[in-house]
């Protein structure tokens, strides 16, 4: 281990230290650095830590299993994508892009649906995650398919051709019909079930379809240009803050404010740089902030 | 006439019974206030009522037809439901809000004519909410929320009207504002019927009181017969006395007074 590393390693486990104070000593019942340090070594030494019962009780049944959780997943994912990042030679690789996140995620919920114990839940989703994984690495050829593979999930319109566009246009209509006529409905659903219920509205009938049609439309749109996150996230909250939340507005605002973003992104991610820039990375460097300052926002409207 | 009846209902939930036997009627014009302790059922019984949760037991008849055999949308023309008040998530104006009330006859696929928005703008200035109209629900107070949702009801030209605690969590002066609009649609041929925890607002304003206890009707009767000491006790475990009370007007007013807490 060379000094510098040491050091770097140092320096993290500092932080990491930091943040695990900070953690227990923020929120509604506040545990300090000292109390937390007393009821450590109680559990070591064997002796009473002089700490009210309560307090002992958050840390060792409240706080520190959500600490605990933060701190397995935040390490496992990180060096999950270390990993992948190391096999498939691109630093730009982690698990949600590859897949394997949402593979994982498919697993855990047919198996929190099926209500199967938690151990049969991390078993799915590990089956399901190495099934997608499994058809990128094993599949696919690493040196043509692989590298378009993982530029397509970040997103890139680059390679969308006039049959691309003309098999997805369909799709996209097909969904936009629906939704554009259930509209009003639409509403009514934001309001809870039995409210819309009691209103007249067949909720499960008009769920359905609206679902189906806004999994259509993405499913067009990932097919010509992989993933592109936050679009559906942002752009949304914008065109609320812009017309309201009527649907019947909401929905064409968002469709053309999101066409005219995309477009302004796609155009920065083919001329900025000497390398195309994937889109995936372009819209999450616009729509972080823009989404933070949308929560700050909106947090303060709630108080 | 068309009523609105539970007969010999057993309502709740598959592996958590909260009701049995209960039999009740709401009919055009009258007002029915449900008394009976927190969770005692009757939010519950509301629901089945309506069809949002299907009768373990028993059945329910709207204008005769048994509630399984009518769409959603027929059920909402024949009995409307005003919820307790809650912020929402959305910010519609409160237009909006009312404007929803008339989803039961659109077809599936419309959205609300220059008539139905006519309709809304009529329920709004009925519950004096004119000025409001273009404001977001939202952030209006609790009790012009909870105005808002019975002009919603009432956009819903339904000839019945369940209302869940329509006074919950509001001041004295929207409690009785409320209370007043209450008997304004009874007048008008509308009935109600309404859940309450205070039995003081069924002297106030209703034909008759259904008391739930322990998931069963211990009275189903004229105010003054179904609130007595005696039945006071039995439901709330309370001593007080139910005395009439002179108003200024001359006329008299009964009442309910906790012995306890002196």
């Amino acid at each position: 281990m060379t000094a510098r590393t040491a050091w770097v390693a140092a320096g993290a486990l500092a932080a990491l230290a930091v943040a695990v104070a900070l953690a227990f000593a923020v929120g509604r019942y506040p545990v300090a650095p000292g109390d937390l340090g007393a009821i450590l070594w109680s559990k070591v030494s064997g002796t009473p830590s002089g700490v009210a019962p309560t307090v002992e009780a958050i840390v060792w049944s409240v706080r520190g299993p959500r600490i605990g959780a933060a701190l397995a997943v935040g390490a496992a994912l990180a060096a999950a994508g270390a990993a992948y990042q190391s096999l498939f030679r691109n630093p730009l690789v982690s698990p949600d892009i590859l897949g394997v996140s949402g593979g994982a995620a498919v697993g855990a919920v047919l198996g929190i649906f099926l209500a199967l114990p938690i151990l049969a839940i991390q078993g799915l989703a590990f089956a399901f995650g190495l099934v997608a994984v499994a058809m990128l690495k094993v599949l696919a050829d690493p040196y043509n398919q692989l590298p378009a593979i993982t530029f397509w999930l970040l997103g890139s319109l680059a390679g969308a051709a006039p049959a691309d566009l003309a098999s997805a246009l369909p799709a996209i209509a097909i969904g936009l019909v629906p939704l554009w006529l259930l509209r009003w409905r639409v509403n009514l659903l934001s309001l809870g079930d039995e409210e819309a219920r009691a209103m007249g509205v067949e909720t499960t009938r008009v769920r359905l379809a609206v679902i189906a049609s806004a999994t259509l439309m993405t499913a067009a749109a990932v097919s010509i240009s992989g993933i592109i996150g936050w679009i559906g996230l942002v752009i949304p909250h914008f065109a609320r803050l812009a017309v309201g939340p009527d649907f019947s507005r909401l929905m064409p605002v968002s469709a053309i404010l999101g066409a005219a973003f995309l477009l302004l992104v796609d155009t920065l991610a083919r001329t900025t740089a000497r390398i195309e820039i994937p889109l995936g990375v372009l819209t999450a460097f616009v729509g972080t902030p823009l989404f933070l300052w949308q929560l700050v926002r909106s947090r303060r409207s709630w108080q | 006439m068309i009523r609105l009846e539970g007969l010999s209902l057993d309502f709740g939930y598959p592996d958590h019974p909260v009701g049995r036997g209960v039999t009740i009627a709401l009919a055009a014009g009258e007002i029915v206030c449900l008394l009976g302790p927190n969770g005692g059922g009757k939010s519950t019984l509301f629901r089945t009522l309506l069809g949002l949760l299907p009768a373990q037991g028993g059945e329910v008849r709207v204008g005769g037809d048994p509630l399984g055999s009518l769409s959603r949308a027929a059920v909402a023309k024949r009995v409307s439901y005003v919820p307790q008040a809650h912020a929402g998530y959305f910010p519609f104006t409160v237009r909006d809000v009312v404007l929803m009330g008339r989803t039961a006859h659109l077809s599936p696929f419309a959205a609300p004519s220059r008539h139905d928005a006519e309709i809304a703008d009529a329920c709004l200035a009925r519950l004096g909410l004119s000025g409001l109209a273009d404001h977001v629900y939202t952030r209006i107070s609790g009790g012009e929320r909870q105005l808002a949702l019975i002009a919603r009801a009432l956009a819903q030209e339904a000839p019945l009207v369940v209302m869940d605690e329509p006074t919950a969590s509001l001041d004295f002066g929207n409690q009785v504002r409320v209370l007043a609009e209450v008997r304004a649609l009874a007048a008008s041929g509308i009935g109600v019927m309404m859940a309450t925890h205070d039995p003081d607002q069924a002297f106030l304003c209703a034909d008759r009181v259904a008391l739930l206890h322990g998931g069963r009707l211990v009275a189903d009767a004229p105010p003054r017969d179904a609130i007595t000491p005696a039945t006071l006790r039995e439901v709330y475990g309370v001593d007080a006395a139910v005395v009439d009370v002179p108003l200024p007007d001359g006329g008299s007013r009964r009442v309910c007074i906790p012995a306890q807490g002196r």
